[in-house]
Protein backbone atom coordinates (compact mmCIF):
# COMPACT_ATOMS: atom_id res chain seq x y z
CA UNK A 1 0.00 0.00 0.00
CA UNK A 2 1.22 3.43 -0.59
CA UNK A 3 2.71 5.75 2.35
CA UNK A 4 0.61 8.29 1.56
CA UNK A 5 -2.61 8.03 2.28
CA UNK A 6 -5.64 10.25 2.06
CA UNK A 7 -7.02 11.43 5.36
CA UNK A 8 -10.86 10.50 5.31
CA UNK A 9 -13.86 12.61 6.76
CA UNK A 10 -17.43 12.16 6.50
CA UNK A 11 -20.71 13.74 7.95
CA UNK A 12 -21.52 11.47 11.00
CA UNK A 13 -24.81 11.96 12.29
CA UNK A 14 -26.29 10.97 15.94
CA UNK A 15 -29.88 10.88 16.55
CA UNK A 16 -31.87 10.14 19.44
CA UNK A 17 -35.87 10.30 18.44
CA UNK A 18 -36.98 10.78 21.62
CA UNK A 19 -40.48 11.14 22.68
CA UNK A 20 -42.05 12.27 26.00
CA UNK A 21 -44.85 13.11 27.92
CA UNK A 22 -45.73 16.38 28.37
CA UNK A 23 -47.59 16.13 31.60
CA UNK A 24 -50.53 18.80 32.77
CA UNK A 25 -48.30 21.75 32.88
CA UNK A 26 -46.17 21.99 29.75
CA UNK A 27 -49.04 19.84 27.80
CA UNK A 28 -51.21 22.70 28.65
CA UNK A 29 -48.21 25.28 27.91
CA UNK A 30 -48.39 23.55 24.14
CA UNK A 31 -52.02 22.72 23.71
CA UNK A 32 -51.87 26.81 23.76
CA UNK A 33 -48.82 27.70 21.87
CA UNK A 34 -50.84 25.40 18.94
CA UNK A 35 -54.17 27.55 19.70
CA UNK A 36 -52.25 30.73 19.51
CA UNK A 37 -51.98 31.71 23.28
CA UNK A 38 -49.28 32.04 25.80
CA UNK A 39 -49.95 30.34 29.16
CA UNK A 40 -48.22 31.17 32.24
CA UNK A 41 -48.96 29.31 35.44
CA UNK A 42 -49.84 31.55 38.74
CA UNK A 43 -47.51 31.27 41.36
CA UNK A 44 -46.78 32.30 45.05
CA UNK A 45 -48.01 36.33 45.31
CA UNK A 46 -49.52 36.05 42.16
CA UNK A 47 -46.09 35.60 40.01
CA UNK A 48 -46.70 34.77 36.67
CA UNK A 49 -44.18 32.23 35.56
CA UNK A 50 -43.77 31.43 32.20
CA UNK A 51 -43.18 29.35 30.47
CA UNK A 52 -45.48 27.45 33.79
CA UNK A 53 -44.04 25.55 35.63
CA UNK A 54 -45.05 22.59 37.82
CA UNK A 55 -43.67 24.14 40.85
CA UNK A 56 -43.22 27.31 42.45
CA UNK A 57 -39.35 27.93 42.28
CA UNK A 58 -39.46 29.74 45.33
CA UNK A 59 -41.94 28.12 47.46
CA UNK A 60 -41.99 24.27 45.43
CA UNK A 61 -45.65 24.58 45.86
CA UNK A 62 -47.68 22.84 43.10
CA UNK A 63 -48.79 25.04 40.55
CA UNK A 64 -52.52 24.24 38.82
CA UNK A 65 -53.65 27.78 37.92
CA UNK A 66 -52.94 28.68 34.18
CA UNK A 67 -53.60 32.65 33.10
CA UNK A 68 -53.09 33.80 29.71
CA UNK A 69 -50.47 36.80 28.97
CA UNK A 70 -48.85 38.16 26.00
CA UNK A 71 -49.02 37.93 22.88
CA UNK A 72 -47.82 41.56 23.27
CA UNK A 73 -44.56 41.67 25.47
CA UNK A 74 -41.10 43.49 26.59
CA UNK A 75 -37.38 42.67 25.61
CA UNK A 76 -35.44 42.37 28.84
CA UNK A 77 -31.88 41.15 27.29
CA UNK A 78 -31.11 40.08 23.82
CA UNK A 79 -28.16 38.58 22.05
CA UNK A 80 -27.61 39.28 18.01
CA UNK A 81 -27.33 36.06 15.83
CA UNK A 82 -25.47 38.12 12.81
CA UNK A 83 -25.02 34.11 10.98
CA UNK A 84 -27.85 31.59 11.99
CA UNK A 85 -26.97 28.04 12.20
CA UNK A 86 -28.81 25.57 9.95
CA UNK A 87 -31.19 24.69 12.37
CA UNK A 88 -31.59 27.66 13.99
CA UNK A 89 -35.49 28.99 14.36
CA UNK A 90 -35.07 32.12 11.60
CA UNK A 91 -33.11 31.87 8.55
CA UNK A 92 -32.52 34.97 8.30
CA UNK A 93 -30.11 36.84 11.01
CA UNK A 94 -32.47 37.65 14.33
CA UNK A 95 -31.79 37.93 17.92
CA UNK A 96 -32.04 35.33 20.66
CA UNK A 97 -33.94 37.41 23.08
CA UNK A 98 -35.68 36.76 26.75
CA UNK A 99 -38.64 38.37 26.22
CA UNK A 100 -41.75 39.17 29.13
CA UNK A 101 -45.06 38.59 27.82
CA UNK A 102 -47.58 41.67 29.34
CA UNK A 103 -48.65 39.72 32.58
CA UNK A 104 -46.30 38.06 33.26
CA UNK A 105 -43.75 37.93 35.79
CA UNK A 106 -40.64 36.35 33.87
CA UNK A 107 -39.57 35.93 30.23
CA UNK A 108 -39.70 33.43 27.69
CA UNK A 109 -36.12 32.69 25.54
CA UNK A 110 -37.15 33.34 21.98
CA UNK A 111 -36.15 34.82 18.63
CA UNK A 112 -37.05 38.20 17.86
CA UNK A 113 -37.58 39.03 14.07
CA UNK A 114 -36.07 42.76 13.51
CA UNK A 115 -34.28 44.17 10.90
CA UNK A 116 -30.80 44.38 12.67
CA UNK A 117 -29.05 45.02 15.82
CA UNK A 118 -29.56 48.62 15.88
CA UNK A 119 -33.28 47.93 15.71
CA UNK A 120 -32.54 45.87 18.97
CA UNK A 121 -33.26 47.21 22.57
CA UNK A 122 -34.03 46.05 25.90
CA UNK A 123 -37.45 47.64 26.86
CA UNK A 124 -38.49 47.42 23.29
CA UNK A 125 -42.06 46.28 22.49
CA UNK A 126 -42.93 43.09 20.98
CA UNK A 127 -45.57 40.85 19.79
CA UNK A 128 -46.35 37.17 19.09
CA UNK A 129 -46.20 36.14 15.68
CA UNK A 130 -47.62 32.27 15.71
CA UNK A 131 -46.82 30.09 12.90
CA UNK A 132 -49.80 29.45 10.85
CA UNK A 133 -52.63 27.28 11.88
CA UNK A 134 -52.14 24.58 9.88
CA UNK A 135 -48.42 24.33 10.62
CA UNK A 136 -48.53 24.02 14.12
CA UNK A 137 -48.03 20.78 16.03
CA UNK A 138 -48.46 21.62 20.00
CA UNK A 139 -43.98 22.48 19.97
CA UNK A 140 -42.47 25.31 21.22
CA UNK A 141 -41.54 26.53 17.91
CA UNK A 142 -45.08 26.97 17.07
CA UNK A 143 -44.29 30.65 18.74
CA UNK A 144 -42.03 31.19 15.55
CA UNK A 145 -40.70 34.53 16.95
CA UNK A 146 -41.85 38.05 18.75
CA UNK A 147 -41.53 41.09 16.17
CA UNK A 148 -40.73 44.30 17.37
CA UNK A 149 -44.64 46.30 17.86
CA UNK A 150 -44.16 48.79 15.57
CA UNK A 151 -43.25 46.71 12.29
CA UNK A 152 -46.42 44.29 13.90
CA UNK B 1 -60.16 22.47 11.90
CA UNK B 2 -61.31 24.83 14.99
CA UNK B 3 -59.05 24.80 17.88
CA UNK B 4 -61.76 23.63 20.20
CA UNK B 5 -61.65 20.20 18.04
CA UNK B 6 -58.60 19.63 18.72
CA UNK B 7 -57.49 17.23 21.62
CA UNK B 8 -54.62 18.78 24.29
CA UNK B 9 -51.18 18.24 23.92
CA UNK B 10 -50.03 15.33 26.39
CA UNK B 11 -46.71 14.03 23.92
CA UNK B 12 -43.91 15.66 22.46
CA UNK B 13 -41.66 14.42 20.27
CA UNK B 14 -38.08 15.70 20.81
CA UNK B 15 -35.52 14.17 18.76
CA UNK B 16 -32.04 15.19 20.09
CA UNK B 17 -29.06 15.50 16.41
CA UNK B 18 -25.99 15.86 16.59
CA UNK B 19 -24.05 17.06 13.27
CA UNK B 20 -20.14 15.88 13.22
CA UNK B 21 -18.05 15.87 10.39
CA UNK B 22 -15.84 13.22 11.26
CA UNK B 23 -12.14 13.36 10.02
CA UNK B 24 -10.91 9.65 10.32
CA UNK B 25 -7.30 10.89 11.02
CA UNK B 26 -4.16 9.12 9.28
CA UNK B 27 -4.45 6.20 10.84
CA UNK B 28 -8.26 4.81 10.85
CA UNK B 29 -7.92 6.51 7.18
CA UNK B 30 -5.26 3.59 6.43
CA UNK B 31 -7.49 0.94 7.59
CA UNK B 32 -10.20 2.47 5.71
CA UNK B 33 -8.47 2.61 2.73
CA UNK B 34 -7.67 -1.36 3.49
CA UNK B 35 -11.45 -1.82 3.27
CA UNK B 36 -11.78 -0.36 0.09
CA UNK B 37 -9.11 -2.81 -1.16
CA UNK B 38 -11.16 -5.53 0.55
CA UNK B 39 -7.72 -5.78 3.02
CA UNK B 40 -7.90 -5.95 6.80
CA UNK B 41 -5.08 -2.96 7.54
CA UNK B 42 -3.91 -3.03 11.60
CA UNK B 43 -0.56 -1.61 13.10
CA UNK B 44 2.16 -2.96 15.54
CA UNK B 45 3.25 -1.06 18.18
CA UNK B 46 7.30 -0.51 18.51
CA UNK B 47 7.32 -1.65 21.91
CA UNK B 48 4.97 -4.20 23.25
CA UNK B 49 4.49 -5.81 19.78
CA UNK B 50 1.00 -6.00 19.68
CA UNK B 51 -0.82 -5.54 16.29
CA UNK B 52 -4.16 -3.35 16.68
CA UNK B 53 -6.82 -3.49 14.40
CA UNK B 54 -8.62 -1.06 13.35
CA UNK B 55 -5.73 1.10 14.87
CA UNK B 56 -6.15 4.50 16.66
CA UNK B 57 -2.66 5.42 15.87
CA UNK B 58 -0.92 5.34 19.48
CA UNK B 59 -0.69 2.10 21.65
CA UNK B 60 -3.32 2.04 24.46
CA UNK B 61 -1.31 -0.16 26.28
CA UNK B 62 2.20 1.80 26.07
CA UNK B 63 0.41 5.35 24.46
CA UNK B 64 3.75 5.36 21.50
CA UNK B 65 2.78 6.31 18.38
CA UNK B 66 2.03 2.95 15.60
CA UNK B 67 4.26 3.44 12.74
CA UNK B 68 4.05 0.09 11.25
CA UNK B 69 1.18 -1.44 8.99
CA UNK B 70 0.74 -4.69 8.81
CA UNK B 71 -1.95 -6.36 6.86
CA UNK B 72 -3.62 -9.19 8.54
CA UNK B 73 -5.16 -12.34 7.37
CA UNK B 74 -8.26 -12.52 5.70
CA UNK B 75 -9.36 -15.34 8.33
CA UNK B 76 -9.57 -15.90 11.99
CA UNK B 77 -11.34 -17.29 15.14
CA UNK B 78 -14.46 -16.57 16.96
CA UNK B 79 -13.63 -16.03 20.55
CA UNK B 80 -16.99 -14.75 21.95
CA UNK B 81 -20.21 -14.59 20.18
CA UNK B 82 -24.10 -13.37 20.55
CA UNK B 83 -27.01 -14.64 19.05
CA UNK B 84 -29.34 -11.88 18.23
CA UNK B 85 -32.60 -12.96 19.05
CA UNK B 86 -34.01 -9.43 20.25
CA UNK B 87 -35.70 -6.93 17.13
CA UNK B 88 -34.62 -3.06 18.21
CA UNK B 89 -35.13 0.00 15.98
CA UNK B 90 -32.76 0.38 13.19
CA UNK B 91 -32.08 -3.33 12.92
CA UNK B 92 -31.40 -4.25 9.05
CA UNK B 93 -30.25 -7.92 9.72
CA UNK B 94 -32.59 -10.89 9.26
CA UNK B 95 -32.95 -12.58 12.51
CA UNK B 96 -31.50 -14.45 14.46
CA UNK B 97 -27.66 -13.88 13.22
CA UNK B 98 -24.52 -14.18 15.44
CA UNK B 99 -22.38 -11.05 16.34
CA UNK B 100 -19.17 -12.58 17.16
CA UNK B 101 -15.60 -11.32 18.20
CA UNK B 102 -12.84 -12.64 15.66
CA UNK B 103 -9.37 -13.02 16.30
CA UNK B 104 -8.02 -12.03 12.50
CA UNK B 105 -4.73 -14.32 12.07
CA UNK B 106 -1.67 -11.51 12.91
CA UNK B 107 -3.87 -9.65 15.29
CA UNK B 108 -3.51 -9.07 19.14
CA UNK B 109 -7.27 -7.72 19.50
CA UNK B 110 -10.27 -9.00 18.38
CA UNK B 111 -13.12 -7.83 15.87
CA UNK B 112 -16.47 -7.63 15.78
CA UNK B 113 -17.93 -9.46 12.79
CA UNK B 114 -21.48 -10.57 11.48
CA UNK B 115 -21.35 -14.35 11.17
CA UNK B 116 -23.10 -16.11 8.28
CA UNK B 117 -23.38 -19.31 6.22
CA UNK B 118 -23.61 -21.54 9.68
CA UNK B 119 -26.78 -22.45 11.28
CA UNK B 120 -26.90 -20.29 14.87
CA UNK B 121 -26.31 -23.24 16.84
CA UNK B 122 -23.92 -24.74 15.56
CA UNK B 123 -21.35 -21.33 16.49
CA UNK B 124 -18.82 -21.78 18.77
CA UNK B 125 -15.97 -20.15 20.25
CA UNK B 126 -12.93 -21.27 18.00
CA UNK B 127 -14.85 -21.69 14.74
CA UNK B 128 -12.38 -20.49 12.23
CA UNK B 129 -13.90 -17.78 9.63
CA UNK B 130 -12.56 -16.01 6.95
CA UNK B 131 -14.30 -12.58 5.48
CA UNK B 132 -16.49 -12.57 2.41
CA UNK B 133 -16.19 -9.10 1.03
CA UNK B 134 -18.94 -7.05 -1.45
CA UNK B 135 -18.63 -7.18 -5.31
CA UNK B 136 -15.39 -5.13 -5.92
CA UNK B 137 -17.42 -2.59 -7.45
CA UNK B 138 -18.75 -2.32 -4.30
CA UNK B 139 -15.68 -1.91 -1.77
CA UNK B 140 -15.40 1.37 -0.27
CA UNK B 141 -13.69 2.73 2.67
CA UNK B 142 -16.14 1.73 4.99
CA UNK B 143 -16.91 -1.66 7.18
CA UNK B 144 -20.19 -2.62 4.78
CA UNK B 145 -17.40 -3.46 2.74
CA UNK B 146 -17.02 -6.84 4.84
CA UNK B 147 -20.13 -8.65 3.85
CA UNK B 148 -19.68 -10.94 7.13
CA UNK B 149 -17.76 -13.69 7.53
CA UNK B 150 -18.29 -17.50 7.55
CA UNK B 151 -16.91 -21.05 8.35
CA UNK B 152 -13.45 -22.14 6.84
CA UNK B 153 -14.21 -25.95 7.28
CA UNK B 154 -10.66 -25.81 9.13
CA UNK B 155 -10.50 -27.48 12.38
CA UNK B 156 -11.63 -25.24 15.35
CA UNK B 157 -8.46 -23.38 16.90
CA UNK B 158 -7.30 -25.07 20.62
CA UNK B 159 -9.03 -22.38 23.35
CA UNK B 160 -5.28 -21.52 24.43
CA UNK B 161 -4.45 -19.85 21.16
CA UNK B 162 -7.20 -17.38 21.59
CA UNK B 163 -8.04 -17.52 25.69
CA UNK B 164 -5.99 -13.74 26.16
CA UNK B 165 -8.40 -12.74 24.06
CA UNK B 166 -11.38 -13.03 25.63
Amino acid sequence: MADVVDVYRSPHVLEYPYVRSTGPIVGAYLTGLRDGRIMGAKGAAGRVIVPPTEYDPETAEELTELVEVGPGGVVTTWAWVAEPREDAPLAEPFAWALVQPDGADTGILAPVAASGPEAMASGMRVTASFLPTDERQGRVQDLRCFVPEEAS
Amino acid sequence: MTEETLPPVTMLSTPIRLDYDFTAGLAQSKTLSGYAQGKFIGQRCPKCKKVYVPSGGSCPTDGVAMDEIVELANCGTVTTYCVVNVPFAGQSIELPYICAQILLDGANISFMGLIQEIPTDEVRMGLRVEAVWVPEDELGPNLSSVKYFRPTGEPDADYETFKEYL
